[in-house]
């Protein structure tokens, strides 16, 4: 058990360390990059719940953002994988409540709710999909700066940032706590009983109080008087410009004009 | 200025819970003075430590840091004028990059962007992280990490440096390095540590604390060779005043 939350604990930090490499990608200003994948996630969850074919020419941009920022592909999809069973349970029922049928092929019914459960599974996958990218590229705490830049409430982004920053420590302790518990538990294989579970959950709290007690000290010894200060310049340039631009023009065609469907049409008259 | 930078007067503090820490400490410090307060665990050390910028306010006495006396009206001046080194550098390193971390206290002074670059680069360069500022400071050494705490606070330019266990959890190499480092610095220092070796590099003058009092205020040295007094604070000699084990039992 807790070596699986080790592993899920280095892989959040995995995604950190993605977003310290420099490439064409990184290097451009985070506000583009959120604005673009904020419009990227509205047209994709705009579409009517039967829509798949008009996804799929989507799937450019995150393929785009992965050859430019030299992000692994491999990474990326586990960790899509390791979500993907919430939207799979919001989805699941669908084939069975909703039976229209919408298309045969051959001798098999495509239904209504087949349809709707895999458009689900796509737009999961670009939204979550872009998400994990903008955070492979930009890093937190940058995309956390952007976001205020943007006009985000400052306290939002600066419990955005402590929480990311004390992630790490918190998980860190839980698995130290868990680790403890293991070592002494020899009957129970490392099983943690409700009652045990519920301990630990409270002294982790406790801890928790604790810390963020000295760690408000700390602040406070550093002459912190309520607002968070960071230098940090930001340059919108022509190619943030461009990249925002082009993305986002191509994102509103797909969506507002039929291209999909008139490319398609087009290639079978060719191939005819 | 007054002569005494730092200055303790009958100070008594009591938790909520009733637990008396502090029953009645003074003592007083001077410009550039390096100062070890020792004694066993639960002693107050960490309690005195706290009250030095301001974070618990006397129940009884009076601290005076500079020329103000400790107030809610002077903390943030005291706060500009203390720099406090926290022994658990994940408490004290909050921020997301080393270099943020480093420019937190300068920009919440309020100085211009050029300034706190300034002080940002100077500070990190002291203690040699230079290379490390585009860091996340989770994801270093506690080596490194104390290095960066202690940058964090010099960017502020105090003129009094307090530190609890400086030295814990580091290796010693690392050990040896922050004492180099220590040296090196200018600053009224005020050590709170059980690491001895490390008084009698850096500090002249030992404040031993038992119970919320102090029991004893000297010299380093004569206090370390005061083998009764250690012995009743539950302290013992350093290490390197001890006599060699391996050359005792060649000779005997």
């Amino acid at each position: 058990m807790s070596a699986k939350i080790d592993r899920a604990f280095y892989d959040i930090g995995h995604l950190d360390q993605l977003a310290e490499t420099d490439t064409p990608l990184h290097r451009l200003d985070p506000r583009a990059k959120l604005l673009t994948t904020i419009v990227f996630i509205f047209c994709v969850v705009s579409y009517d719940k039967y829509e798949i074919a008009g996804l799929l020419p989507f799937f450019l941009f995150p393929a785009v953002l992965i050859g430019l920022g030299n992000l692994p592909l491999g990474f990326l999809l586990r960790k899509l994988l390791l979500v993907s069973p919430f939207v799979i349970f919001i989805g699941i029922f669908n084939p069975w409540l909703d039976r229209a049928v919408f298309w045969q092929l051959g001798p098999v019914n495509i239904t209504g709710g087949w349809l709707s459960f895999f458009s689900l599974l796509l737009r999961f996958t670009l939204t979550v999909g872009a998400a994990l990218l903008l955070v492979a590229s930009s890093g937190f705490p940058t995309l956390c700066m952007a976001m205020e830049k943007l006009g985000t409430p400052r306290i939002f982004t600066v419990q955005l940032l402590l929480l990311h920053r004390y992630l790490f420590i918190l998980t860190g302790e839980a698995i130290r706590m868990i680790r403890a518990h293991s070592l002494r538990s020899f009957s129970g294989k490392g099983r943690i009983t409700f009652r045990v579970f519920l301990q630990m959950l409270g002294n982790l709290l406790l801890r928790t109080i604790d810390r963020a007690q000295r760690v408000h000290l700390a602040m406070l010894s550093r002459a912190f008087s309520g607002e968070i200060r960071v230098l940090r310049k930001f340059r919108f340039g022509y190619s943030e410009v461009f990249f925002v631009a082009g993305f986002c023009v191509f994102f509103l065609t797909l969506r507002f004009t039929g291209v999909t469907a008139l490319l398609g049409r087009l290639v079978l008259e060719i191939s005819r | 200025m007054s002569h005494h930078i730092v200055e303790v007067r009958d100070l008594k503090f009591q938790y909520p819970d009733q637990t008396l820490a502090l029953g009645g400490v003074s003592f007083k410090i001077h410009h550039g003075e390096s100062v070890a307060i020792v004694g066993a665990n639960g002693a107050g050390k960490s309690t005195l430590l706290l009250h030095l910028n301001g974070y618990l306010t006397p129940s009884e006495g009076v601290v005076r840091i500079g020329d103000f006396q400790l107030t809610p009206a002077t903390v943030q001046e005291v706060r500009r004028t203390v720099g406090m080194v926290f022994q658990d550098p994940d408490d004290q390193l909050f921020m997301s990059t080393v270099f943020d971390d480093v420019a937190f206290g300068p920009l919440n002074l309020g100085l211009t962007q050029e300034e706190v670059r300034a002080r940002v680069e100077q500070a990190m360069e002291t203690v040699g992280v230079s290379h490390l500022k585009g860091r996340p400071p989770h994801r270093l050494s506690t080596g490194q990490k104390r290095r960066v705490a202690i940058a964090s606070v010099l960017s502020m330019s105090p003129d009094i440096l307090v530190m609890d266990e400086p030295s814990s959890g580091l290796d010693p190499k690392a050990r040896r390095q922050l004492i180099s480092l220590l040296q090196t610095f200018k600053h009224t220092k005020i050590i709170a540590t059980h690491d001895l070796d490390l008084v009698v590099d850096l500090c002249e003058r030992t404040i031993v604390m038992h119970d919320g009092r102090i029991s004893a205020d000297g010299p380093t040295m004569e206090i370390f060779n005061n083998q009764e007094l250690l012995a009743r604070s539950c302290l013992e000699k350093p290490l390197r005043m001890q006599g060699c084990p391996v050359c005792q039992n060649s000779e005997a």
